[in-house]
């Protein structure tokens, strides 16, 4: 039986398509100023590419900010449950999912049989997200996708406020100014992150296996630094961004 | 009914003036009866700052006040109530003028320095009563402390309206107070039937009485109705919400701007808010009351109201709360307008999940600014949490790890 799966986030749209168990492909794009657009062109998109029909979708579900949006889904389903299906889908033993989204930070966690038990999600602030990181690499003038490997290079990074991503873009460019070495402030902007979402996290009951799910796992340098307060290592799957997706395709199963 | 008593309440209060009546401003936690006993109208800028928010002229007016210099994490009652003050206007044409202000601190410490700045504003006198924080019950030392103060406010008033304290008078008024105070627990107390007649949406609403007119005999009328009203839906098997499958329990103030909106969230989800609490603060120090020794009694239950007692206290009332009303769930208001409200409440979350494993969600807002409300992230979290109660997956008592 095949299910589809539909994350409609702030910043990336996702889909998701299995078949009994089996991921038989996802897909990721910008959602976007249109999110109900986003959501009908990923579809036709991954389908089109795995060359199935819309027929045989038996059901699809879908989650993210944009979730009530997505008028062909068979059930809205937010993120907070569909990240835990996910996780427990890749991974039956995880029992606490970081998930850093575009403008959101949570936790879950997870009971043995991939039930919520509870979550905690970051206050209304973007300070700590993926957004965070994003106004961070555009005033540093790097790539996103090679931040984890500059801030490595750094054994001293630099003090960065983690209370409000405006604030701290103006620290960095001072820092800048400065003529700070970039890997430090890199290093810097990656120890604040964690910082502020490690503290929330330590409000909830979570222990190891740990997973890291969201766009911002895909950052080696956050994961790093979490790993290093929770002491703990930190599983981050080849589906991270997607894994909201793959769990809306995971319930669609048992509608 | 409810509507017709507070439309003459603040008829009379705002004719008071012409009467010669006089008109004190008032904390919600604050000893009203001697103002009763002496014909002394109490007027609740807390009470008006809830009007405020729910006509939903909460965020003008804390601009306005941001605008006058105080910061926007001021308390948004105090704030909106400043702003009124220098303003034509607000829901009822404004409050009427005060010829006295009383603060009580039992509830938070903004209101002294709000008090104190009406005082200036309105250039009258303020009586502060101080209530030393109970963390671990209450102290001989505080007791007296306090005792004295009730001496103390009762000159206050002889003083300003130049008439003696009728101690019998004290007496009847105190028998008034205790029982509309029984009474409206009772009403909370008709929330234990499944379903629930009503939810903390409805006590928000009838709570003003118990705030504003306890101590006369029309909140005891009311509450009287409103008592058998309750016991004739549970009789007739009327809910509150439609098909209540799921028994909340609310933390902290309201958001008054957002009730309408809150209320239709959760019966969505087939769920009701069952205790709340806000609502039962008004009655539950009654135990501390000596119906026989009223006026002198009144100090140490003022003195230990649900606000001024510690954390350990509080999460022992929330999980009595629990067991008496069957709570599947709780849902705490991070109020940023009320800091001794909200500070603790992951603690005493904490204690709730380790003794009773019952699921918590906090959301953040401010109670009477909605330019501080995200729909949005509100609506995610409220759905998040139903979906998670709703897959059963309750923690267990003790923790996980």
């Amino acid at each position: 039986m095949k299910t589809a799966g539909i994350d409609i986030g702030s910043i990336t749209t996702k889909a998701a398509v299995l078949e009994d168990g089996v991921i038989l492909g996802t897909m990721l794009s910008f959602t976007g100023y249109h999110a109900e657009q986003a959501g009908a062109k990923i579809y036709r998109a991954i389908l089109s590419d795995l060359g199935i029909d819309e027929q045989h979708i038996h059901k699809v579900v879908s989650t993210g900010y944009g979730r009530n949006s997505v008028d062909f889904a068979d059930k809205a389903v937010t993120e907070i449950i569909c990240h835990g299906a996910g996780g427990y889908f890749l991974n039956p033993a995880v029992r606490t999912i970081i998930d850093i989204g575009g403008q959101d930070s949570k936790a879950i966690i997870l009971d043995p049989n991939g039930k919520v038990n509870d979550f905690v999600m970051n206050d209304k602030c973007a300070a700590g997200t993926g957004r965070f990181l994003e106004v961070m690499a555009r005033a540093m003038e790097v790539n996103l996708d090679d931040f984890g490997a500059i801030s490595f290079k750094s054994s001293n990074p630099s003090k960065i406020s983690s209370i409000c991503t405006v604030f701290a873009e103006s620290e960095v460019i001072s820092l800048i100014s400065k003529g700070e070495p970039r890997e430090n402030i890199i290093a810097g902007i990656h120890e604040a992150v964690a910082s502020r979402v490690f503290a929330m996290i330590r409000r909830l009951d979570a222990g190891p296996p740990i997973m890291m799910t969201g766009g911002v796992a895909k950052n080696v340098g956050v994961v790093r630094s979490l790993e290093k307060r929770f002491d703990a290592k930190i599983e981050v799957s080849g589906y991270a961004q997607l894994n909201g997706a793959i769990g809306a395709a995971v319930l669609a199963l048992d509608l | 009914m409810m509507r017709q008593i507070m439309t003459e309440y603040y008829i009379c209060a705002k004719q008071a003036g012409e009467k010669g009546d006089k008109v004190a401003w008032i904390t919600s936690g604050g000893p009203v009866e001697p103002l009763i006993v002496m014909d002394v109208i109490p007027v609740y800028p807390e009470n008006y700052g809830a009007m405020i928010g729910a006509s939903h002229m909460g965020g003008d007016l804390c601009e306005k006040a941001e605008a006058m210099g105080y910061s926007g994490d001021l308390c948004s009652y105090a704030r909106a109530d400043i702003a009124c003050s220098t303003v034509e206007g607000g829901p009822i044409g404004g409050l009427p003028r005060p010829d006295m202000l009383i603060c009580c601190n039992n509830i938070c410490s903004t209101v002294m320095k709000w008090y104190e700045i009406q005082a200036r504003y309105y250039n009258v006198p303020l009586f502060i009563f101080d209530t030393p924080f109970c963390h671990q019950g209450m102290t001989e030392q505080a007791g007296v402390y306090v005792r004295r103060q009730i001496q103390e406010y009762i000159t206050f008033l002889e003083q300003i309206c130049s008439k003696r304290f009728d101690y019998d008078r004290g007496i009847e008024v105190g028998r008034l107070s205790l029982e509309a105070q029984r009474l409206w627990q009772q009403v909370l107390d008709t929330t234990t039937n499944r379903p629930s007649p009503m939810s903390a949406f409805d006590a928000f609403f009838f709570l003003a009485l118990i705030v504003t007119l306890r101590g006369t005999d029309k909140v005891v009328d009311f509450y009287n109705f409103l008592l058998e009203e309750m016991k004739e839906r549970v009789g007739e098997g009327i809910s509150a919400v439609p098909k209540e499958r799921y028994r909340l329990l609310w933390d902290n103030l309201p958001v008054w701007y957002r009730l309408k909106w809150l209320s239709e969230k959760f019966s969505a989800h087939d769920a009701c808010l069952v205790a709340d609490t806000y609502t039962s603060a008004w009655s539950r120090s009654m135990k501390y009351i000596d119906d026989n020794n009223f006026i002198e009694s009144i100090a140490e239950a003022y003195t230990r109201i649900y606000l001024n007692i510690g954390v350990d206290e509080m999460a022992g009332i929330i999980i009595g709360m629990i067991d008496k009303y069957s709570v599947d769930g709780i849902v705490m208001h991070s109020n940023r307008s009320c800091k001794p409200y909200s500070f603790g409440q992951y603690d005493i979350m904490r204690i709730i999940q380790k003794k009773r494993g019952t699921p918590c969600l906090m959301i953040e807002s401010h109670m009477n600014d909605e330019r501080s409300f995200s729909e949005s992230q509100i609506s995610t979290r409220i759905d998040s949490f139903m979906e998670m109660i709703k897959q059963g997956g309750s923690l267990t008592p003790g923790g996980l790890y």
